[in-house]
């Protein structure tokens, strides 16, 4: 009998350790050694692991960028996969420190799931994929088609929407994650393959014979993509947000892996600032007044990560269009460093 | 010492905190109190910290517009119903998938049973190897044998197989003619009905004549005849009244009629040849716990190996074999959750996967679920309880 009242006392004091311990995310990553990120299982371009084991992709190399930031070590990072279904939860439970897995900015999600967007990497859209033989040159044509979708995501909900104000029928075949709706649609189960374009480009190459499909030209919604990471925690958000910020404006003032640097004896005063040899911006984030430098040593700028992950060069061929800078008539801006 | 109560010596006075009942009593309180205390503390741990990371809590979400569509609904089901409305798609489809899957077990299952000790020894074998690869591979890939391996490798639908009746069969599913039934269609089914319950009076009045004078009349063709004739003259006098709506080639895949998807046939298929090879072990178990004297026992009366298993063996076995079934319809049940693996919109693929992830209430979702879980295997298990009673031999 006392040993169960003893088991008890002791189960509840440590429900009560769970309730205290919420120390700030950039003390615990530090204490870790290592920054937690859920990643994408499989969307090359965005977060893929290849034969090796190690991870690539624009979203993976945005967490690197955030471990170069903290350790000046971008390999300092574990990625945890994670099914679209699963991911929120693994955040918003402390399973990751950061959420960087093409995950679409969406207000429900942010006023009911506890989490908060730092910015958007990707500004993405949805789209269709369709087989050639079936001549298909719109969506609007897809009346009466079997889509394959994968659940748990805005797509499912978009589809929905698209066949709803086009006042179009269709049946829909839900699978668990992207690999499974792919197969379906691979083998024939499905007409079309709906996902964001991003990743229908990444996904046609992993099919038995991609140069049979075509991708149609519609894009039916407005699909932000960017990092995320629990509430409550305004340092840790700001660290996640200013480091996204600096990969862009490295791209904006010219400063690369490779000439950085150079970078550091300019004169120039908006340099200076942005590679902390003048003022204490990287302090102000608890981190060292290099963080820039070491961010831009460990993974490039923001135009470095995209054209070696997803760019013309690459088998993905994505154009920068609205990823491009605000400068360059794109949308990516960052608010200044000063 | 003074003696009392008859000769016993009276219990001695002692405090009341040092008899042992007010203390066990005392002892078993506190710890009742302890637990209620950790369950209401983690309730509110729980409560306070998704509060507090401003998650949204509550069921307020049931009937907000779901926004989504499912693959195959048993109740009428938009995109502009409720999430309430999708948790019933959901249940029904596990209750479709899982009561279909245990009839059609259950007969497999019996068969291969028996099968295994059938004296012949190629079949014995063959029923052996057949519980031994279905009972040793894990579910999973049982479904994606089935889903990808057989059913994926139909053609088009540009390319359907078609049966005689309009039948087409294709990577989207079976598609057959829907019958479209006329108004007048009621009169040959109330005839039907009533033929039905003529029958059954026939075979109880047959039995009573059968216990009073030992000979049973023979009552099969003339309840065949009713019960098949009668409506089919009505049916037919009336003109009809039955169409079929045939499906028709479209762009993409045949419209119109009926169509049984490949997710569902793969899941019925997935989970019958897997449960059934448990339940030919059941069988095979509780065939053997019975002594082999009664199958001498029952030969040596005239009756043949077919009828000693069914009127001497099997109600003998079925003390065994029904409380085994039991445990073999809860995991098939619970087994049915692997939909969403291959796109059946199950309960936990809809609500504890689509509603779940769009609303982002991990809690309410998993204890609804579970809830439902746990009230499916009461209720199955409530039923083979009173069913197990029912079939137990009255001991005379």
């Amino acid at each position: 009998m006392k040993k169960i009242i003893a088991a008890a006392v002791v189960a509840a004091a440590s429900f009560g350790l769970v309730t205290a311990a919420s120390a700030g995310t950039l003390d615990n990553v530090k204490a870790k050694g290592q920054v937690v990120c859920g990643a994408n299982p499989g969307t090359a371009g965005f977060g893929v692991p290849d034969q090796k084991g190690n991870w690539t992709g624009l979203d993976v190399d945005y967490c690197r960028a955030i471990a170069a930031a903290i350790f000046n070590d971008p390999t300092k990072v574990k990625f945890v996969p994670l099914s679209s279904k699963d991911r929120f939860t693994a955040l918003a439970s402390g399973e990751v420190d950061v959420l960087i897995r093409n995950s679409t900015w969406t207000m429900s999600r942010e006023t009911t799931l506890g989490v908060i967007w730092a910015g958007v990497n990707f500004f993405d859209g949805q789209g269709f994929m369709v087989n050639k033989k079936l001549n298909v040159k719109s969506a609007k044509e897809l009346a009466g088609a079997t889509i394959c979708v994968q659940q748990g995501t805005t797509t499912e909900l978009n589809l929905a929407d698209f066949f709803r104000s086009n006042k179009m029928e269709y049946k829909v075949v839900t699978l668990g994650t992207s690999e499974e709706a792919l197969k379906a649609f691979d083998t024939g189960r499905c007409d079309a393959y709906t996902t964001d374009r991003s990743g229908l480009a990444a996904d046609r190459l992993s099919m038995s014979k991609p140069d049979d499909n075509v991708i149609l030209p519609e894009i039916i919604s407005k699909e932000p993509l960017g990092p995320l990471v629990r509430q409550g925690d305004d340092q840790w958000l700001n660290l996640v947000k200013w480091v996204h910020f600096a990969l862009l404006t490295a791209e904006e003032d010219g400063i690369t892996s490779k000439n950085v640097d150079e970078k550091l004896k300019s004169d120039d005063p908006e340099i200076k600032r942005v590679l902390g040899t003048e003022g204490k911006f990287g302090e102000s984030l608890g981190l060292s007044n290099a963080w820039v430098v070491q961010i831009i040593k460990g993974v490039g700028n923001y135009e470095e990560i995209f054209e070696r992950n997803v760019g013309p060069n690459t088998p993905i061929q994505l154009a920068r269009a609205s990823n491009a800078l605000w400068s360059k008539g794109g949308l990516q801006y960052a608010p200044p460093i000063r | 010492m003074s003696v009392v109560n008859g000769g016993r010596p009276s219990e001695a006075k002692v405090v009341f905190y040092n008899d042992p009942r007010i203390r066990s009593l005392f002892f078993q309180l506190v710890l009742l109190a302890l637990i209620v205390a950790l369950f209401w503390f983690a309730y509110d741990n729980t409560v306070a910290n998704l509060k507090k990371r401003n998650i949204a809590q509550g069921f307020g979400f049931w009937n907000v517009e779901a926004g989504f569509d499912i693959s195959q609904t048993l109740i009428s089901y938009s995109a502009a119903s409720s999430y309430g409305r999708a948790f019933w798609v959901g249940l029904l489809n596990t209750l479709l998938v899982s009561g279909v899957s245990i009839v059609l077990a259950t007969i497999l299952g019996v068969v291969i049973g028996i099968l295994r000790l059938s004296k012949n020894w190629l079949i014995a074998k063959l029923a052996t190897v057949y519980v031994e690869i279905f009972r040793n591979v894990p579910l999973l890939l049982i479904l994606y044998f089935w889903y990808r391996g057989v059913l994926g490798l139909l053609p088009e639908p540009k390319n359907s197989i078609i049966f005689p009746g309009h039948i087409l069969l294709n990577t989207r599913g079976l598609l057959t003619p829907r019958p479209v039934l006329g108004d007048d269609f009621i009169y040959p089914f109330v005839a039907f009905v009533v033929m039905v319950l003529i029958a059954i009076g026939l075979s109880v009045r047959a039995k009573r004549v059968q216990e009073s004078t030992g000979v049973r009349p023979k009552t099969g063709w003339l309840s065949f005849g009713l019960i098949v004739l009668v409506p089919s003259v009505i049916f037919i006098l009336i003109g009809a009244p039955l169409s079929f709506d045939i499906p028709v080639q479209g762009r993409f895949n045949a419209s119109g009629g009926m169509s049984l998807a490949p997710e569902f046939v793969s899941m019925v298929i997935g989970l019958t040849t897997y449960t059934a090879a448990f339940i030919a072990e059941n069988v095979r178990a509780g065939i053997l716990a019975i002594s082999k004297g009664q199958t001498e026992a029952a030969q040596s009366l005239g009756l043949s190996h077919a009828q000693s298993i069914r009127l001497v063996i099997m109600p003998q076995a079925l003390r065994v074999i029904v409380p085994l079934l039991n445990s073999e319809y809860l995991s098939l049940t619970k087994n049915s959750s692997l939909g969403v693996s291959i796109g059946y919109p199950d309960l936990v693929s809809v609500f504890t996967g689509t509603v779940l992830n769009q609303t982002g209430q991990a809690v309410e979702m998993v204890s609804v679920t579970m809830l439902v879980y746990l009230t499916l295997s009461l209720l199955t298990s409530g039923f083979m309880n009173w069913f197990n009673r029912r079939v137990a031999l009255v001991e005379r």
